[in-house]
């Protein structure tokens, strides 16, 4: 096995103990990454020298017989919408390609203590809007397990980055899927937290009231390592919340007897795929069989989920990007006056779906339509969040597709925003009721991943990763440390 | 026809925090351009705003004093417009559920008292300042200072009840006593630290419907604020008598040429786009946190007015002028409770002290710390006991502002003491009467306002320390 394809437990372990030198492991990533970077483009910005100068300050520490951090010397890629200090954060937008943060989001100060390498930034939709990462300024990103298809998104790029062996672990935001969906379509583990679980001071605004940053690696455990890190309540973020970090990874091997799976028979409805379909039903007997119980849970609203969003989302979207205006940083365009430098800028500086975005959100939020779509979306949001409620009364966790398909072809839903929008179905509501959500491969279709979803009651990733490392045990089998 | 004026004043007051309303940045006025700013008040990608928990006890305290209504949850939301001074693009403020609903000022008029109400009382954030410099302005450019972005400012919204400029007038003389009496504002007009907008409309008087009103921008004094008032109620009236229509539209105020003038459409036509910022939580605001407040409340201006004349038997002039300043009125209550009697004390600080104060334009904290109450009082002791007189007092009250000794030691030193020994007195007021026989003759024979020349030749020869009771009975006694 190269070093590239090894575990981040097992890794950060043996650099630890100084078996394993973390600049080999280092130079092994990023070779791997001049290879297939020309095939899969997971990276919008590489930073080799940071990389290289983090790993020879690991070692030496190591060498001194110092204490290092949890995760020291594991390369860790980034969604370019996260603030590292000193780097270009673009977003994937032509209006921020060469905005330069001057701070670090509040995990990355996390990972800094933590001793990780931070290896660059990955590619996702413009402002991580998108299901495919083919609204990218610098273009898509394509799945590793089949180039002509997309890697999903918005995180994509950490996405592909990881099943390309590009990256050992990743972060990425999740808005309304962007984490799972792709990590479906890649066959990697990606999760949502809580909202409010991870501090989002740093992280790029899309939708502040459903946007979290979330841990994405090959396993799930290493999963669990990085969600562990990068949690927390942070005084910079209003929203996060005060609550204990458990340590995710000590109930992993607790199995999971008696536990309650509701499937939500909305979610097995018309519009997802059979095979896929046939994977989840799979994974969820198998669950079963490991003595999990199995219960029929109804989740009513869910067939207004996707409304909801699509009115949410694009109208706090529509203020978080108004701040996007060539006065103060990022791109500018001339105008002859204020005002046609500001059309100019935004007209030029935006790709097309985000500024589909920003009018629907605009309009939205006008005088005369608040009522009517803004107000009442939040009102059917919290009738989405009661739903859960009520299903969560007869059982511990959810079993859902992450996504009805398997990654589709790059260009095929692009002309039709709609139909891309739906690849969205079953993770809005997760974000809409600010619940953990984790995707976790359960098979393939014509050798393309399949993901199953597991979500959770509030502050329970713990429930979540208990099951989903099952899943994955008893799918791939396991070779423990 | 006779018309009468409906007025609603919407007045920003900035806030006396340490730092500003949702970040670190010290909020403090007059420091160099963008060296009080951070990634969050500049609103670089990624920043969130955390609350600073004391501009909110700051509008409860105003919230309190107007008697208005703390609500017990408040809802911060963004306003959205673009200019080139606002770093996100919105304003965080408050719209559907602000933080204090109702209240009133009361304003004397020449009716009598007359409450003024209070809409709502909100809070939000400052814009930063674009700074347009001869140079660049020829290159097309401004330049542009973060160091205000995110001050926290309260905004006080009136009820339509003013009726004339001078009501308009001091309903913000009292709102900028109220607000540095409560210590959440330093009232200072030129640096912007009270901003005011008024909403104006005319009618016929004895009507009851209102006409249509004009929002009148940009008056930056309360001298201002009447004249653009008066200017704008004119403008009204005048087309109404002409048979023509109000537009509804805003307006500046241009101080030079005294006339308003219309906004450009665009800088006004804006819909604000208002929704609740999801970044910020809802404010709940408990009772004990109301209670806290309340308790430590300062008694305020015109309940402390009503108490100078009630139990300190002050005329109310005197109670007015003391308690216009809450330092004024702190030091001169200090005064007293070193046991100097109220009228006394009031004389000298109204006189002295605010003389002192208006000729060096200094603070009375500044003065305070040169010449405390119990210093003045002891001096004022010095003349109730009859060591010096009144008009030695001032002259010792002279050498004070400069030397921190004791009165007592000063008069000591610069042998200023009363002459109070009768037969030391008796002796001199034998030698002016010996020197002035012509004089004494007259004033035998009717002319007794000649006690006051015989007391000065006293006085002139003492060098003003004889006791000046004590000579008028002495030399009474001699002539009578
Ligand atoms: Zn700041």
């Amino acid at each position: 096995m190269e070093l590239w394809e090894l575990s981040a437990y097992e890794l950060s372990a043996r650099i630890r103990n100084g078996e394993l030198r973390a600049k080999d492991l280092v130079f092994s990533v990023l070779q791997r990454i001049r290879e297939m970077e020309p095939l899969i483009h997971a990276y919008i910005s590489l930073d080799e020298e940071g990389a290289l100068r983090k790993a020879e300050e690991v070692d030496a520490r190591v060498a001194r017989g110092e204490k290092v951090g949890a995760l020291a010397g594991v390369p860790v890629a980034v969604k370019d919408n996260i603030c590292i200090k000193g780097g270009r954060t673009t977003c994937a937008s032509k209006i921020l390609e060469n905005f330069v943060s001057p701070y670090d989001a509040t995990v990355i100060e996390k990972l800094k203590a933590a001793d990780v390498v931070l290896l660059g930034k990955t590619n996702l939709d413009e402002f991580a809007m998108g299901s495919s990462t083919e609204n990218s300024y610098f273009g898509p990103t394509r799945n590793p397990h089949d180039q002509e298809r997309v890697p999903g998104g918005s995180s994509g790029g950490s996405a592909a980055a990881l099943a390309a062996g590009e990256a050992v672990l990743a972060l990425g935001s999740d808005t309304g899927g962007s984490i799972r969906q792709p990590a479906s379509f890649c066959g990697v583990v990606g999760l949502k937290p809580t909202y409010g679980r991870v501090s989002r001071y740093g992280l790029v605004a899309f939708a502040s009231s459903l946007d979290q940053i979330g841990p994405m690696a090959r396993n799930v455990r290493d999963t669990a390592l990085l969600l562990k890190v990068i949690s927390g309540y942070d005084p910079k973020d209003s929203t996060s919340a005060p609550v204990d970090v458990p340590d995710f990874t000590g109930v992993l091997d607790e199995g999971i007897e008696g536990i309650r799976i509701g499937l939500p028979r909305e979610y097995f409805a018309e519009g997802l795929d059979d095979e896929v379909r046939e994977r989840v039903m799979e994974a969820v007997d198998l669950l079963e069989g490991e003595g999990a119980e199995i219960v029929e849970v109804s989740l009513p609203h869910t067939k207004y989920a996707i409304a909801t969003y699509y009115i949410i989302a694009p109208a706090e979207a529509s203020s978080n990007l108004a701040r996007y205006d060539g006065v103060k940083y990022g791109f500018r365009a001339e105008g002859e006056d204020l005002y046609q430098m500001y059309c100019n800028t935004r007209g030029q500086g935006f790709g097309e779906e985000v500024k589909r975005r920003i009018m629907l959100g605009t309009y939205t939020l006008s005088a005369g339509y608040y009522e009517a779509y803004y107000l009442k979306a939040l009102k059917v949001r919290t009738l989405i969040k009661q739903d859960f409620d009520e299903a969560f009364k007869t059982c511990d966790l959810l079993a859902t597709p992450t996504s009805p398909t398997v990654a589709f072809r790059l260009g095929e839903k692009v002309a039709d925003p709609l139909t891309m929008y739906l690849s969205d179905v079953y993770t809005v509501s997760v974000n809409l009721a600010g619940l953990p959500g984790i995707s976790v491969p359960c098979g393939s279709s014509d050798g393309l991943p399949v993901g199953l979803q597991l979500i959770g009651r509030p502050f329970d990733e713990e429930t979540l990763l208990r099951v989903a490392y099952v899943v994955e045990g008893s799918l791939k089998g396991r070779s423990e440390p | 026809m006779e018309y009468e004026a409906v007025i609603g004043l919407e007045v920003h007051v900035q806030l006396l925090t340490e730092s500003k309303m949702f970040c670190g940045c010290s909020a403090k006025f007059g420091a160099e351009p963008n060296t009080q700013a951070c990634p969050v008040c500049l609103g670089f990608p990624g920043v969130l705003p955390v609350l600073n928990r004391k501009a909110v006890e700051f509008a409860i305290r105003m919230a309190l004093a107007v008697e208005g209504e703390v609500q017990p949850f408040c809802v911060f939301a963004r306003k959205s417009y673009f200019y080139p001074d606002l770093p996100k693009g919105y304003q965080i403020s408050q719209y559907e559920l602000p933080l204090c609903i109702g209240g009133y000022i009361e304003i004397e008029t020449d009716g009598g008292k007359k409450r003024v109400g209070i809409t709502r009382i909100h809070l939000e954030e400052d814009a930063g300042k674009l700074v347009h410099e001869e140079a660049y302005v020829e290159a097309g450019t401004s330049l542009f200072d973060g160091n205000r972005c995110g001050v926290p400012l309260l905004e006080i919204v009136s009820e339509p009840d003013i009726r004339n400029p001078k009501e308009a007038h001091d309903y913000l003389v009292r709102l900028r006593q109220l607000v540095m009496y409560l210590g959440i504002c330093d009232g200072n007009m030129e640096e912007g630290s009270i901003r005011c907008d008024a909403n104006v409309s005319v009618r016929p008087k004895g009507s009851k419907e209102l006409g249509t009103k004009t929002e009148v921008k940009n008056m930056n004094s309360f001298r201002n604020v009447q004249r653009a008032l008066e200017a704008e109620i004119s403008r009204q009236i005048r087309v109404l008598e002409a048979g023509g229509k109000i537009e509804q539209e805003t307006l500046l105020w241009d101080p030079e040429r005294e006339v308003v003038e219309p906004m450009r459409s665009k800088e006004f036509a804006h819909d604000y786009r208002y929704f609740p910022d999801p970044d910020l939580v809802p404010l709940y605001i408990e009772n004990e946190w109301i209670e806290k407040v309340r308790s430590e409340l300062p008694e305020l201006p015109w309940r402390r007015k009503e108490r100078f004349v009630a139990e300190l038997g002050l005329p109310e002039y005197d109670s007015e002028v003391l308690t216009s300043e809450r330092e004024t009125a702190d030091y001169f209550e200090d005064v007293v409770a070193s046991g100097v009697p109220p009228k006394a004390a009031s004389n000298w600080v109204m006189g002295e002290v605010l003389r002192v104060l208006k000729e060096e334009r200094v603070g009375m904290d500044a003065f305070r710390k040169r010449i405390g109450p119990d210093r003045l009082a002891e001096l004022i002791k010095l003349v109730q006991a009859g060591t010096v007189s009144g008009s030695i007092a001032k002259k010792v009250f002279e050498e004070m502002r400069t030397d921190p000794s004791s009165p007592k030691e000063i008069v000591e030193k610069k042998g200023l003491a009363q002459i109070s020994d009768e037969v030391e007195l008796s002796r001199i007021v034998d030698d002016v009467l010996s020197e002035h026989p012509q004089e004494v003759e007259r004033y035998r024979a009717g002319k007794v306002q000649l006690l006051g020349f015989f007391v000065g030749q006293v006085m002139k020869k003492t060098r003003g320390k004889a006791n000046p009771k004590l000579v008028n009975r002495l030399i009474r006694e001699k002539l009578g």
